[in-house]
């Protein structure tokens, strides 16, 4: 299990603004009458992007008054999912894959990277840094290992060198091109596949 | 190999585009009207023909699944579930029919939905695939403006509503029960079963619940026939599947193949071959994480279906092929694998909770040589005692990986692993043992 704890420093007022709320009710509309707390974990999401990537208790019991649920409901599902950031983790936020398929073809150095680059520990925010890193477990991307997930996007294919790369940008406020660095779109092997041959570049 | 002309996922590496004009001249929604015009029992039918066995990593019968949902709705509605919470470590291929073949998920829905008299499907994906999900929803927007899904999808005179519900990257959210508590807005804990959610599923309501890959090949199934699926692959391992191989080979891919295919060759022909070359092959891990895995000599002749490598004690699970090589430390690999079940462990039964960080910090100890003599029959035994006294099969996931180390590389571990026991046994005291270990019957 892992451990999450709620940022000391939280703010004394949350509120969904317009557009917000209208993503929350369209969402809402998506579940039958009176299940209407099956989109917590959307408005969670909706709570996190519009306060700075990370979801203070005021917004929690925010939901929970939306959606007529208990608080302590909202704070479970809160604690319990490891995407909603209970702390402050900057606009960009890395996660870095480690599991063992990624682990094998090298992410250590990208966590070299981010220690260089970052912060020397985990879910770290330093002042006047505009993000933090952490470690986490399996993306789904194994066969494009080594990879590391920057807000919503995918960064695959990586070494300590582009991984560098990437993080100078990150640092500077651009948004780096997502995907793979090996230049490949999809799964497909590197060099020479073997399999739907007449469809190639079709 | 597989011929060309026999694979489902053409568009698997996107080169023919994953919008509705390309899916349709892929053979996609042509004759879905015709399809389900033939009847809910022919449906099921051809599914059970074809043998067809889950994709998410047991292997369950689908055509049989499909048949326990009830046959009249009755005052409560039914609900077609698909399970697109891919995080078993190795297993990408869930990804790549969500933002290159949306059409055949989409296209599957509404026949298995038709099948099972479901009106609302929901597709549960990781909350990490935002972006391949956003991806579905335009093909779903996409779906919705031709009149494929709503009011009278695609001229069937079904109603269909799809809705996609994120995840929040809880692996153990993939478990189907859990699924349907996350659903439902609680934590994903899974719950005790019977009552099986066939009957009793998503808000007391009869359920199906599929993985994407299964979803996504039945529309092929019933248009090229029960048979034709049948013939590929062998007796109760019928088919094409999508394995992906990761970890130490030349060329990582996710490759569609016909079951049953020798390992040797995914690796050797569609992966580029081990790095360092075969001999530098130290152990595979057949299908995903919770897969024990195999040593080198085994692959030489091992084939993957569901029956070879369970005959092997092993599992092909989600078809995720880890390749590990000679340069890697697989006890340090292992371990690696029981701090990701430790992390994801939900929480809900002790042996798992507390086992799953047991045995992850034993194997830590053993990478480096700090354990002692006792310790490897200790974990074994941890293994054991997790196995089987669990609600979901995540305590099995978490304890087979650490078995199939202790069978294969038991030697290596001694190796490194030769400190006396701290406390020496001097007599053996029967009730310090746990009982049931001792029962040869158990």
């Amino acid at each position: 299990m892992s451990l999450k704890r709620p940022a000391k420093d939280q703010p004394e007022n949350f509120e969904f603004n317009s557009s917000s709320l209208e993503a929350a009710n369209k969402i809402i509309s998506k579940y039958p009458k009176g299940k209407q707390q099956s989109a917590v974990m959307a408005l969670l999401y909706i709570a996190q992007k519009q306060n700075n990537n990370w979801i203070p208790l005021v917004a929690m019991k925010y939901i929970a008054k939306l959606l007529d649920m208990p608080y302590i409901k909202v704070y479970e599902v809160a604690t319990f999912y490891s995407m909603f950031n209970l702390t402050p983790v900057g606009k960009y936020f890395i996660q870095v894959c480690t599991t063992t398929p990624c682990m094998i073809r090298g992410a250590g150095k990208l966590v070299e990277a981010c220690k260089e680059k970052i912060s020397e520990n985990e879910s770290e925010l330093l002042p006047g840094k505009n993000c933090s890193w952490m470690e986490v477990e399996c993306l789904g991307a194994c066969v494009t290992a080594p990879m590391m997930q920057i807000n919503n996007d995918y960064y695959e294919d990586l070494d300590k060198e582009k991984t560098l790369e990437i993080l100078d940008k990150i640092l500077k406020d651009e948004k780096p091109k997502p995907g793979s660095y090996k230049g490949r779109i999809n799964n497909e092997p590197e060099n020479g596949r073997k399999t739907l041959m007449e469809l190639k570049n079709a | 190999m597989l011929k060309d002309q026999d694979r489902i996922f053409k568009n698997l590496y996107n080169d023919l585009g994953s919008d509705l004009t390309s899916a349709q001249k892929r053979g996609d929604w042509v004759n879905t009207k015709e399809i389900t015009e033939k009847g809910r029992n022919w449906i099921i039918n051809e599914i059970k023909d074809s043998q067809l066995r889950g994709r998410g990593g047991a292997g369950f019968p689908t055509g049989l699944k499909w048949s326990f949902a009830p046959k009249e709705v009755g005052s409560r509605p039914h609900y077609l579930v698909i399970n697109g919470d891919e995080s078993e470590p190795g297993t990408c291929k869930d990804r790549d029919i969500l933002r290159f073949e949306p059409h055949k998920l989409i296209e599957g829905c509404l026949i298995a939905s038709y099948a099972i008299q479901a009106h609302v499907c929901y597709i549960y994906i990781r909350g990490e695939y935002f972006v391949d999900g956003q991806k579905l929803q335009a093909a779903i927007d996409e779906a919705y403006e031709k009149k494929l899904i709503g009011k009278n999808a695609a001229g069937t005179g079904w109603d269909l509503d799809i809705y996609i519900h994120y995840g929040a990257g809880a692996y153990i959210c993939g478990e189907e029960t859990a699924l349907l508590e996350s659903i439902e807005g609680n934590k994903g804990q899974p719950r005790l079963k019977p009552p099986f959610p066939a009957l009793i599923g998503l808000y007391g309501c009869p359920t199906i619940i599929n993985n994407v890959e299964t979803i996504a090949v039945v529309p092929t199934i019933l248009r090229r026939g029960g048979k034709w699926f049948a013939s590929l692959g062998r007796e109760k391992n019928t088919g094409t599947k999508i394995f992906c191989i990761s970890g130490n080979v030349n060329n990582p891919c996710n490759v569609e193949e016909e079951m049953n295919i020798p390992l040797k060759e995914l690796i050797e022909v569609h992966a580029g071959g081990v790095i360092g070359g075969w001999d530098n092959l130290q152990a595979v891990i057949p299908g995903g994480s919770s897969m024990p895995l195999i040593p080198k000599e085994k692959c030489e002749t091992l084939t993957m279906d569901f029956d070879s490598l369970v005959a092997e004690k092993s599992g092909l699970g989600t078809a995720g092929v880890v390749v590990i090589n000679k340069d890697q430390d697989i006890i340090k690999c292992m371990a690696r694998i029981a701090r990701f079940y430790k992390h994801e462990s939900c929480g809900q039964c002790t042996p798992c909770r507390e086992g799953s960080g047991w045995m992850w910090r034993m194997l830590e100890r053993m990478a480096k040589g700090e354990a002692s003599k006792d310790e490897i029959e200790m974990l074994g035994d941890v293994t054991k005692q997790i196995e089987g006294h669990t609600i979901c099969a995540f305590g099995e996931g978490s304890s087979w990986p650490v078995q199939g180390l202790l069978r294969h590389f038991k030697d290596e571990i001694k190796k490194r692993n030769n400190f006396d026991p701290i406390v020496k046994e001097t007599q053996n005291i029967p009730y310090l043992v746990d009982q049931h270990l001792l029962d040869k019957n158990a």
